[in-house]
């Protein structure tokens, strides 16, 4: 390939790239404005767009946002970072060692299929109703999908690699942190991934149903008053610290896997 | 004076996988020698056993029955004094083309700088130093395999064992990659067993082409090839060369050799 040709290739990429972005753009303006429109004329009881962002300025300007957020991201924070610390070596264990696997797996198995908001009224009947029983919660659910991405990290990873490890010299221990660690990261990601997702998603569910303060709280109260622009505040808050998480465990991603050929395996 | 002690022992080697009638045997009565020094290819049809017997010197996977020492030792399990090539290059993609050279001489202990200096030195070997840094997926496949081939010399094994190691390379980069082989080969002598599915390669590089027939994997014909190094272009062209070829090619496709 000429270098003129790459020039032209990174053009177009970069025309495609910003007219993705300007397609967003249009799109996200043309949604507000239908929205508006149908408040305006009065074809809902939604309320408008200018009420939401009113409320949003008034709950921030009384730090009332700041602190459900604060409450919300505390709770999935600590429980996520729980449950990931607690996976990922549970994870390697089962991969690692037969027994582990054998024993543990059937546990794990059982319980990914029960929705961890369905563990709520068990956690608060034995946990009360502080914080505990929705921190647990929340671990079990990035608990769960992180042990699981962890251990087939370790079952995949390319036994051509560790024959290469061992004809080197390398003994189980480094095959382990040199081949093994490396080799299922990809898959432990994807797990944090997916964990923190669910953890997010229990987080504001257990607020629903039992909690004093974080945003699924304030929406609870809100259904409450009918205090509709107060729900929707807490929705886009919802989706904006979604999108940020989500994002910020990809970037990770994308910089420790950034030894990945990707598209050709 | 006593003959010097082969290489590589091969001895009534058999190996059979799994356990019952599922039961299949890979090879069957295999025994060779493998001098000092030698290079030995072996060729033969899928099945045959080739790869199963050089990894049993490599000692990744375990024999049935019968003996392999290497350089007088029995093999137990792999080791860094048997350097192994694989034909899917196995470089560790998370590692630049350094760290890969360098991976095994850190398991044995070389010291930071002296690591450097030593990795420094294979990766000019093999033509890399430019890309000293770089990451796997950047490279080649041609690329690839001479990383691989670096780090297996890095550590200084007392054999080379590589499995079809150009046989996913396109024809020109794997008769150049021949031709580096056997240079460093006319300087180090280091003992090689090859594994190859290309009758042309085989009888290029050889002392001895081993052909091995499939169903059960068995050693079938010892094909001496009686050309001098270095081997240049003429040879490859030579009279010699085709007879040889054709011996060996005949060896692997024939009928007679498949029938059990």
């Amino acid at each position: 390939m000429t270098k003129t040709d790459k020039n032209k290739r990174s053009i177009f990429v970069r025309m495609d790239k910003l007219a993705t972005i300007g397609l967003g753009i249009i799109s996200f303006i043309l949604g507000i404005g239908l929205w508006w429109f149908a408040t305006y004329v009065g074809s809902t009881n939604l309320p408008s767009p200018i009420d939401v962002v009113i409320r949003c300025f008034e709950l921030a300007g009384n730090g009332q946002l700041f602190v459900d957020i604060f409450a919300s991201m505390r709770r999935v924070l600590i429980g996520f970072l729980l449950g990931v610390s607690i996976a990922v070596p549970i994870g390697f264990l089962m991969g690692w060692y037969r027994l582990a696997r054998g024993l543990i797996e059937p546990w794990i198995q059982f319980f990914r299929v029960i929705p961890p908001l369905a563990i709520i009224p068990l956690a608060i009947v034995t946990m009360g109703i502080d914080e505990t029983p929705k921190i647990f919660v929340i671990f079990l659910a990035a608990f769960l999908s992180s042990v699981v991405a962890t251990f087939q990290g370790v079952v995949n990873v390319d036994r051509t690699y560790i024959n290469a490890a061992r004809v080197l010299g390398a003994s189980d221990w480094v095959i382990f942190r040199s081949v093994v660690v490396p080799a299922s990261t990809p898959f432990i990601l994807v797990g944090f991934r997916i964990g923190l997702g669910s953890a997010w998603a229990t987080v504001v569910a257990a607020e629903l149903i039992a909690a004093q303060s974080g945003l699924g709280f304030r929406m609870q109260q809100a259904q409450l008053y009918y205090d509709l622009p107060t729900i929707f505040v807490s929705l886009v808050a919802i989706g904006i610290l979604g999108l940020i998480m989500d994002r910020l465990v990809g970037r990770a991603d994308e910089y420790l896997t950034r030894w990945q050929e990707k598209g050709t395996a | 004076m006593a003959q010097p002690e082969p290489k590589i022992i091969f001895r009534h080697v058999n190996k059979i996988f799994g356990e019952g009638p599922g039961a299949f045997q890979a090879v069957k009565d295999f025994s060779l020698d493998i001098a000092e020094g030698e290079i030995v290819t072996v060729v033969g049809p899928s099945g045959c056993g080739k790869s199963t017997v050089m990894n049993i010197a490599a000692g990744l996977i375990p024999l049935t029955d019968g003996e392999c020492l290497v350089h007088g030792r029995e093999v137990k399990g792999p080791g860094p004094d048997r350097g192994v090539i694989f034909q899917q290059y196995a470089l560790f993609p998370w590692l630049t083309v350094r760290k890969n050279v360098e991976f095994g001489l850190k398991l044995k202990g070389i010291k930071p700088e002296e690591r450097r200096t030593l990795a420094e030195h294979y990766i000019e070997m093999v033509g890399l130093s430019d890309f000293a840094d770089s990451l796997p997926k950047m490279l080649s496949g041609g690329m690839k395999q001479r990383c691989a081939i670096a780090r297996a010399y890095a550590v200084d094994p007392e054999v080379l064992l590589m499995d079809e190691p150009f046989g996913a390379l396109d024809a020109l980069t794997r008769v150049r990659l021949q031709e580096q082989l056997l240079e460093t080969w006319s300087q180090d002598k280091r003992t090689i067993m090859f594994i190859t599915h290309d009758v042309d390669e085989a009888v290029y590089l050889a002392n001895r082409v081993i052909v091995m027939a499939a169903r059960p994997g068995r050693l079938s014909k010892i094909i001496k090839v009686n050309l001098p190094y270095p081997r240049t272009d003429e040879i490859r062209l030579s009279e010699e060369f085709i007879r040889i070829r054709n011996e060996v090619w005949r060896g692997v496709y024939s009928r007679g050799a498949d029938a059990a």
